[in-house]
């Protein structure tokens, strides 16, 4: 069996975890209102958006919710070993048609139990100055 | 008044079994950038100890949001799906969902709150295998806007 899982050894409080950008354009709605059949207007019709009162073509919060996890899931070795995941929607990623968005996503382990090999990481996802996340946290287990 | 209140507590019958693809997952896995092989590569995922390839983690909204739907078209409830923004989620997996599992989801209305003019509520979906093995609980809070 191969193990490509972080031991717990290896992780204290406070480590941060390599941060990645996420660049959104509306072709990566399209494609998650496809996998995600979540078809509201809002994430593709300009004019839709436009005539609710967004600014703009706004980003599914589960995309930038799921985009997100995945520096935990690289970090830990497996997206199998996450086993908690959640966040609160606050701000939404609004996605211009000529230069999209860009979401810089990092994360910093706030604890680690030895017994149950669990640790929390609290993730931030940051459009330009607005934080898009809130209270967004994974527990993985590690090895 | 957005929300009909007496909801809290109620629960709805089982969904209809979803069948979670090996193709679906990949389609998920490619439209967020999860690029971990264990999404796509069965050789992968075997050797790692799963039966089959896994969804990333947010895959459940899939089945989630179908449990979801029964409250949002339930003509007694009178939530204006027009005005539903997400709020908040929230998935505790007791294992990962696997390529083959046949998933049925129970939703339950947790609570239902007014705030600022807005409705809140926050539902439960209990992801299960139709064998009765638990797999994921999905919580989810919607904001349903006030009127003008």
């Amino acid at each position: 069996m191969s193990s490509v899982v972080l031991s717990v050894n290896d992780v204290e409080v406070g480590q941060q975890l390599p941060p990645h950008t996420i660049h959104i354009t509306r072709a990566d709605l399209v494609q998650y209102t496809g996998a995600s059949l979540d078809r509201n207007r809002i994430h593709w019709d300009e004019l839709f958006a436009r005539s609710v009162g967004l600014p703009d073509v706004i980003a599914h919060g589960m995309f930038t919710m799921g985009s997100a996890i995945n520096i935990v899931s690289d970090w830990v070795g497996d997206a199998g070993r996450i086993v908690e995941y959640a966040t609160r929607f606050i701000k939404p990623v609004v996605v211009p048609y000529e230069r999209g968005a860009e979401v810089v996503v990092t994360g910093t382990v706030t604890a680690v139990d030895p017994q149950t090999r669990r640790a929390t990481i609290e993730l931030t996802a940051m459009c330009g100055a607005d934080k898009v996340l809130g209270r967004a946290a994974a527990v993985v287990v590690l090895d | 008044m957005a929300v009909n209140a007496s909801f809290t507590g109620r629960t709805y019958p089982a969904t209809p079994p979803y069948a979670v693809g090996r193709e679906k997952i990949r389609e998920f896995a490619e439209a967020v950038g999860a690029d971990d092989p264990v999404h796509t590569d069965r050789t992968h995922a075997r050797a790692r100890g799963y039966r089959d390839v896994i969804a990333p983690p947010t895959f459940a909204v899939l089945i989630a949001q179908k449990c979801d739907r029964q409250l949002i078209a339930d003509p007694e409830a009178g939530i204006d799906f027009s005005r539903v923004v997400h709020g908040e989620q929230r998935f505790v997996h007791h294992r990962p969902l696997t390529a083959g599992d046949e998933i049925v989801g129970v939703l339950t209305v947790d609570s239902v709150r007014q705030a600022g003019g807005h409705a809140m509520v926050t539902t439960r979906s209990e992801l299960s295998t139709i064998e009765g093995e638990p797999v994921c609980t999905a919580i989810s809070t919607i904001v349903i806007r006030g009127g003008e």
